[in-house]
């Protein structure tokens, strides 16, 4: 368990890419805490899966420096590391047995027989694979054998931290549920430090205490689910995260106003915006309200998700969505209002801060 | 430079030198192969010498200016041509059966094809003869082509059944949907999709037809008589001429140098795909 | 995949049926009837039963050969593999080194085997040749054609020349299927060095070294070219194997009804150790799970 700390870490994939200053990972500096639950949220391509394997010894960054507890550990291999890690598609040792695969860091390690009996059998117990710990590896299915990669990842008792890249895709939506919430209470009784990587949201905003979202080869915003849902801190962020996600249009601002097309829709602050940038007003549908007061809108098209109805509507001449109760009545002729709060004013995609309400980000 | 995954898989700092010496070890009867064929006999016969003290290409002159020599070159690579066509042709619509359908006696047949992969030429040298004999044969490159189908046939049927295997079926129905023949179909779009098992399956059929020599010279007298038999013939009343020797010896391996470069790719990537 | 029950495939097949009846089935039923028979020349044939089969298995001739076979492919198989796997085991994985290094080993493959027995005939001569005169200025005794140990010697090392390339291919190509993740996790786990080669690679080569074993098996198991070139069979009938033999007692002599027993029985041995092999090597994928 260890406080890991990632001093400007940038990689490039090859020398003449690192040339062209094409980064797979740009700039990284960020702590991650001793015990905590990240996530690592991003579409494919971003370069989650790159940090990930920065951190566990698998890659050497082209520059910077990683620290586990304030130790440089850049140099140091996996082994020294002592790091568990988790891959997306099953790796399992076929002519293992179930146990000796569980078995197999532990022994390596010569951790003595009677330790790592005790170990693995905690983990085929949380696995669900007791009943087949002397069949051989091979003849298990997908699912059954990426357990077992799970299980090789959680057996060591000691570890710096364990790294999930993805490890739940092959495995099927309902034991998808299942893993993920036993890793969570694992998490809670060991306080191992935990980075799980996903493209999934779901998965993200369930498993992990702070989630980190990247988007392009850099992080865009380190928070909370809440925060990533009440003040995203890039405009990727406010449309990866939610569904459907944040409403953006461009927009002008003048003081504590934005006006968007013919309308005026005042702010709770005045943001700090600079001359030159592109301007846009974000606001999450949720946080859109449909009356009979307030601006004029346009509804195309009303779609019934079950517990929400989503409501399509152009808003000058922008897509709006908005996001009403399954009960929510649909008036004619309808406007909108924004909630203030909620509202977002992005400059060239970052967030711009407003006089009233300062945020980290 | 340390931005690459850090030492992949195996092996220690010195593990290159391993495949380099194999290397060494494989030049090194050829190198002396081609420093004899540069030399003269006189120079061959007399002290040991590391390369020709007085090179000379009158050994490659004498066969390139002697037909029954050159003929010898081409013999050979009319027959294992006309082998590499007909053993990939006629594999080509069968392993796509073994492939894809479930027929009476499909797995005997499958492994008896196989059998015959097993067989030894020593064996059917004799039995040949005759056969091609009673059917006025003897001495023509198709007898060759053909009596070389009884291990190449097997072999290709094998190779193109593993990548055929790999094309999904809904590719197959998909164009049968489409409206297209058999024929249309198997021309068109399937043989494109395997092409690198087509080509590796040629390459091993052109190699196996290329150094058999037992069969080959069995079936042949004069008109088709391989290089590799022609060989034989550099013993003379006066002795061996051994430069000849060594010159046509270099000369037989420069078609299969040649074939394995120009398929190197596919040959990469058809091991990694298919069966063999 | 699932496969269509299609009695139709039979005529794709057919092709195939043809040439193989033409070039195996009709002079396999030659052989046969060879071996049944006995001849004065003049196209007088006589039933001989079983006396060509007795004979054959009851003379030592026959006995010797077929040791001197074993022993030789037990040798080339325990020299080949394990050398093929160490070879490939540190080929290089990328970069211009791959193309390289597959092209320059694929070479004596495709040496015609004649050719391939001259190379070494050469090689390996004490006057001319590199091998043999570097030997004796070392002080070795080394005459291939006088010493039945050196004539061995110069046998197998010409075969492990020849052929080691062959698994080398086999087994690079079970090695590069092998994705990635499987390397990660073992350093990951802490594997040692041999733990991968034990856990990992050695079962994910098994489909191909089968393949090779099998390959390697039959084809040293047919020699003929090579050693006939190089030592005629001798010195004596030192380096006499099967297939030898039996050129120079159906070409050769020119007994027939012999040769073709001996075939039938040869034949049933390679089909019989080929299987043997098969199974033993599929059998522990069999047992368990």
């Amino acid at each position: 368990m260890a406080r890991i700390s990632l001093e400007h870490i940038r990689h490039a994939y090859s020398d003449k890419a690192k040339a062209a200053g094409d980064y797979a990972l740009k700039e990284v500096h960020h702590e991650w805490e001793d015990g905590g639950a990240y996530a690592l949220l991003g579409p494919s391509g971003c370069g989650k899966t790159t940090l990930l394997n920065i951190i566990s010894g698998l890659l050497q960054p082209s520059d910077g420096r990683i620290l586990f507890d304030g130790k440089d550990v850049t140099q140091l291999s996996t082994e020294e590391r002592n790091i568990a890690q988790v891959f997306q598609f099953p790796v399992v040792y076929d002519t293992m047995t179930v146990f000796d695969n569980l078995a197999f860091p532990l022994r390596n390690r010569k951790v003595p027989e009677a330790e790592v009996e005790k170990r693995v059998n905690e983990i085929l117990e949380m696995t669900d694979l007791a009943g087949m710990a002397k069949r051989r590896a091979q003849r298990l299915t997908a699912d059954q054998k990426q357990k077992i990669s799970l299980g090789r990842g959680l057996v060591r008792a000691n570890v710096n931290a364990i790294l999930f890249d993805e490890p739940l895709t092959v495995i099927d939506p309902h034991m998808k549920w299942v893993l993920r919430s036993q890793l969570k209470r694992l998490h809670r009784q060991s306080r191992f430090t935990m980075v799980y990587v996903t493209h999934d949201q779901t998965e993200a905003l369930t498993f992990a205490d702070k989630v980190v979202v990247m988007h392009d080869g850099q992080i865009v915003q380190i928070g909370t689910p809440a925060e990533l849902f009440e003040r995203p801190s890039h405009t990727f962020v406010g449309y990866f995260i939610g569904s459907p996600g944040m409403n953006l249009m461009p927009a002008s601002i003048d003081g504590a106003s934005a006006r968007v097309g013919d309308q005026t829709i005042s702010l709770s602050g005045a943001p700090a915006v600079k001359a030159g940038g592109r301007i846009e007003l974000g606001i999450r549908p949720e946080f859109v309200r449909l009356g009979r007061e307030g601006m004029p809108v346009t509804i195309t098209k009303v779609e019934d998700i079950g517990r929400q109805k989503i409501v399509r509507a152009t808003f000058c001449g922008q897509p709006l969505a908005i996001v009403l109760a399954e009960d929510d009545e649909i008036p004619t002729d309808a406007k909108v209002s924004f909630e203030k709060s909620a509202i977002g004013i992005f400059v060239d995609s970052w967030r711009a801060k407003t006089e009233t309400a300062r945020q980290e980000g | 430079m340390n931005n690459r995954p850090v030492n992949n898989s195996s092996g220690s700092r010195l593990g290159f030198l391993i495949p380099v010496v194999y290397i060494l070890f494989l030049a090194l009867p050829i190198y002396w192969l081609v420093n004899m064929s540069f030399k003269t006999n006189g120079e061959i016969l007399g002290p040991l010498t590391l390369w020709p003290t007085n090179p000379t290409f009158r050994n490659y002159m004498v066969i390139f200016t002697d037909p029954s020599w050159y003929n010898g070159y081409i013999n050979s690579i009319i027959y294992v041509v006309m082998n590499t066509v007909i053993s990939v042709s006629a594999a080509l619509p069968a392993a796509y059966a073994f492939s894809r359908y479930r027929f009476l006696g499909d797995k005997h047949l499958f492994f008896w094809l196989l059998t015959n992969r097993m067989a030894p030429p020593a064996v059917f040298a004799l039995p040949f003869f005759q056969l091609y004999s009673a059917f006025g044969l003897i001495d023509t490159h198709i007898a060759v082509a053909i009596a070389h189908c009884l291990f190449n046939v097997p072999l290709a049927v094998w190779i193109l059944e593993g990548f055929m295997s790999g094309v999904p079926k809904e590719i197959d129905e998909t164009a049968y949907i489409d409206g297209y023949s058999f024929p249309r179909f198997f021309v068109k779009i399937f043989m494109p999709l395997i092409a690198s098992g087509i080509g590796v399956a040629a390459f091993f059929c052109f190699m196996f037809s290329w150094v058999e020599l037992l069969i080959a010279r069995t079936l042949t007298t004069t008109d088709a008589k391989p290089i590799a038999a022609t060989m034989t013939r550099t013993v003379s009343a006066s002795g061996m001429d051994w430069g000849v020797l060594a010159a046509a010896g270099v000369l037989t391996i420069i078609p299969g140098a040649l074939v394995i470069y120009f398929v190197r790719n596919y040959i990469a990537k058809g091991f990694a795909l298919g069966r063999v | 995949m699932e496969k269509t029950w299609n009695n139709k495939a039979w005529f794709l097949v057919l092709p195939v049926l043809v040439l193989v009846a033409f070039s195996a089935v009709i002079p396999l039923m030659t052989v046969v009837n060879y071996s049944v028979q006995d001849t004065f020349g003049n196209n007088e044939f006589f039933w001989a039963g079983t006396d060509w089969f007795t004979q054959t298995l009851t003379s030592p001739r026959f006995w010797d050969a077929l040791w001197r076979n074993l022993v030789f492919s037990a040798v080339i198989l325990a020299i080949e593999v394990p050398l093929g796997i160490l070879i490939a085991l540190n080929m290089p994985k990328h970069g211009i080194g791959v193309p390289l290094c597959l092209v320059l080993m694929a070479l004596p493959l495709l040496i015609p085997w004649n050719v391939v027995g001259t190379i070494w005939q050469v090689f390996g001569r004490v006057d001319i040749g590199l091998l043999g005169y570097v030997l004796n200025s070392l002080g070795v005794h080394y005459n291939y054609t006088q010493d039945p140990t050196a004539a061995w010697a110069t046998v197998i090392v010409m075969d492990v020349w020849h052929w080691t390339s062959l698994v080398v291919l086999l087994c690079y190509a079970g090695l590069v299927s092998i994705p990635d993740a499987y390397y990660q996790a073992a350093r990951i786990d802490g594997a040692s060095r041999f733990s991968v080669f034990r856990y990992i690679q050695l079962p994910k080569m098994k489909r191909v070294l089968l393949i090779a074993v099998l390959l390697r098996f039959m084809d040293s198991f047919m020699i003929y070219t090579e050693p006939f070139v190089v030592t005629g069979g001798g010195p004596g009938s030192s380096t006499t194997f099967l297939s030898i033999d039996l050129v120079k007692m159906a070409v050769g002599q020119f007994d027939l009804g012999p040769a073709a027993a001996m075939s039938i029985i040869y034949f049933l041995i390679i089909l019989l150790l080929s299987w043997v092999f098969y199974t033993v090597m599929t059998q522990s994928d069999a047992e368990q799970g």
